[in-house]
């Protein structure tokens, strides 16, 4: 094998067209070997139509895209033969044992019926899987069937995986474990792409992030740069009583050097912050000097709304065509 | 050694259409072994069909030949109408890959252009064997006989096979055009229920009034049934006056259509199911 290209994904130009519905509007991508690059976006932004089109099973309207450093079009097996999938909805396959799931790949992709089977086995301990191997999929727990199709992705030791939402509709505690389980994945050579809604786990997984919406890059950076762009963490107070929250606007404002902003109706004040814990401290014994009574009072990150907000003067919901693009060039340089 | 992939480590030797094809056809055998409602269609309801007619239709019907010779005659037609529901075994499967995402698992993978397709078709050819064997045993039980050759039986058995495989095509048209597994259950209460009822399948066809004896006459179910019959040495209830080509080269007449579903069936099947999964 030839050493692997500087970048183990190059797109440029993607779009694609459904009937009427453009679902890419000229995307460029660009992912680094061995880095981990998040596309964020919400429902219906175009994540899942940028995966399919680089992992061959739909072809651009225009554009071009090289995976590994082959042409997903014109060089499709050999695209193939270099990455993993984990799609969306975990596509194990619910009436055969987890085992078999992981040997079938493997025979697919003509490892040899032994080397398919040792290879099944270590996954399946590998993803704490080993105890239910030789149970149907369809009986396993949500995490178990996520955990089951990333180990079929890594059958083959693919360089370039792409895993398409892989904790979207998990509880918090199987996104959890299965975060635990990517992290094992990154810095070892393997070049990964997952899409998310959640820019927490964008932040916790990825080197780089992608943010697009209706088929168009908005903004992408490390999330530190992305952060300074929308404000990054924030405090957040809930007073008891509503006849406070002016005084405990005030109060926030001091404390984290930011202007506040209201929300009356659920008495709440929020606040951008980069001092973190610091700022935290100075308000709690500042709220609790004016003896201000506090419902709830914590650190949070922006949601993808805000984050939206922030960047295209949007919410992530509005189905307008051109949200955004005034800020595209700004934000994406 | 790691689970994790390292990128100087490569799969995939060169392309193996054969291996591929069989490795998605076991996968298709060991689904059938473990949905109960699959292995109910393939062992249970051909058993059941056969005891059914026999019993209940088998004092109503006469067919020339004496009495009891009914069983003989249902034999034929029960055979051609559980082979044309073969139809539905592989438009199901291939509707839920489709709508499940295992088609595109599949097509992400380095495997050979066509083992998908194939595959289901292997599966189905196998598993249609299984009601075969099972009817014929059936068969055995309530009094059918074969009354010619061994050549001739094993033609009826070949021509069962042939026939097989022809519905696998338009199974495999049907599960990459249908939207669902539900929409292919709909067709095919709607469309080849019936049609597999207006035909000699169970009652000689000069029993039918008008329009539908002529249908019937020209459905290639009933050109199965009786060509079945004559090459069992079983009743067929064909000798009739005016019975057009269909019925009098009964066997003819089947190849016919075998060749014509599998020479236009198997191509647009391959067509519509690329364009299928192709967004």
């Amino acid at each position: 094998m030839t050493a692997p290209p500087t970048n183990a994904i190059e797109a440029e130009g993607l779009v694609k067209r459904f009937g009427s519905k453009t679902a890419l509007n000229g995307v460029d991508l660009t992912v680094p070997t061995g880095t981990v690059t998040a596309v964020l976006g919400p429902n219906g932004a175009g994540k899942t139509t940028a995966v399919r089109i680089l992992t061959t099973l739909s072809k651009p309207d225009a554009g071009t895209a090289r995976v590994a450093g082959y042409d997903v079009i014109t060089q499709a097996v050999e695209v193939r033969r270099n990455l993993g999938l984990a799609a969306q909805d975990a596509t194990v396959d619910g009436l055969l044992t987890g085992r078999e799931n992981l040997i079938m790949i493997g025979e697919l992709h003509h490892l040899g019926k032994k080397a398919s089977r040792s290879r099944a086995d270590q996954l399946l301990q590998e993803f704490s899987l080993a105890d239910s191997a030789d149970r149907l999929a369809s009986q396993y727990s949500g995490g178990m069937r996520r955990r089951l199709d990333l180990a079929a992705t890594l059958v083959a030791r693919p360089p370039v995986l792409f895993l398409d939402e892989p904790t979207t509709g998990l509880d918090p505690r199987a996104r959890a474990e299965l975060w635990d389980v990517l992290d094992g994945l990154v810095g070892r050579g393997t070049t990964l792409m997952l899409t998310t809604q959640y820019l927490e786990e964008a932040e916790r997984l990825a080197d780089n992030i992608v943010v697009i919406d209706h088929g168009r890059v908005i903004a992408e950076g490390d999330s530190r740069e992305l952060k300074r762009k929308v404000g990054g963490d924030q405090l957040q107070l809930v007073v008891r009583d509503e006849a406070q929250l002016d005084h405990a606007a005030s109060i926030l404002q001091r404390g984290a050097g930011a202007e506040p902003q209201l929300d009356r109706q659920a008495r709440r004040v929020t606040v951008p912050t980069t001092s973190g814990v610091a700022a935290l401290a100075a308000v709690s014994v500042a709220l609790a000097d004016a003896g201000i009574e506090v419902d709830d009072l914590g650190m949070r990150q922006p949601t993808l709304d805000e984050v939206f907000l922030t960047l295209t003067g949007k919410p992530a919901t509005d189905e307008s065509a051109d949200a955004g693009t005034g800020e595209l060039h700004e934000v994406s340089r | 050694m790691s689970a994790i992939p390292s990128p100087e480590v490569h799969a995939g030797r060169s392309s193996q259409p054969f291996h591929d094809t069989w490795v998605i056809a076991k996968r298709g055998l060991l689904h059938m072994r473990r949905q109960p409602e699959a292995l109910t269609d393939a062992t249970i309801q051909p058993i059941m069909f056969v005891l059914l007619f026999a019993y209940v239709f088998g004092g109503a019907i006469s067919v020339e030949g004496g009495t009891g010779k009914y069983n003989e005659f249902l034999m034929g037609g029960i055979f051609a109408q559980t082979l044309t529901f073969g139809v539905f075994g592989v438009a199901m499967a291939l509707a839920s890959d489709r709508k499940n995402g295992a088609v595109d698992r599949f097509r992400s993978l380095p495997i050979a252009g066509g083992a998908v397709l194939a595959g289901h078709a292997v599966a189905n050819l196998i598993k249609g064997l299984l009601p075969i064997i099972l009817m014929s045993l059936a068969g055995l039980v309530v009094g059918w006989r074969t009354h010619s050759g061994v050549l001739d039986v094993a033609t009826a058995y070949g021509l069962m096979i042939l026939f097989t495989f022809a519905m696998t095509w338009i199974g495999v048209l049907l599960g990459s055009s249908l939207p669902s597994p539900e929409a292919v259950q709909g067709v095919a209460f709607i469309a080849i229920f019936p049609l597999t009822f207006i035909a000699s399948t169970f009652v000689p066809v000069q029993s039918l009034p008008g329009v539908l004896q002529t249908f019937a006459e020209w459905n290639p179910i009933s050109s199965l049934s009786t060509a079945l019959r004559e090459l069992f040495g079983n009743p067929t209830a064909a000798a009739y006056d005016g019975a057009p080509w269909p019925v009098t080269h009964s066997l003819e007449y089947t190849l016919i259509w075998i060749a014509l579903i599998v020479l236009v069936c198997a191509p647009l099947a391959v067509r519509v199911y690329q364009r299928s999964v192709a967004d």
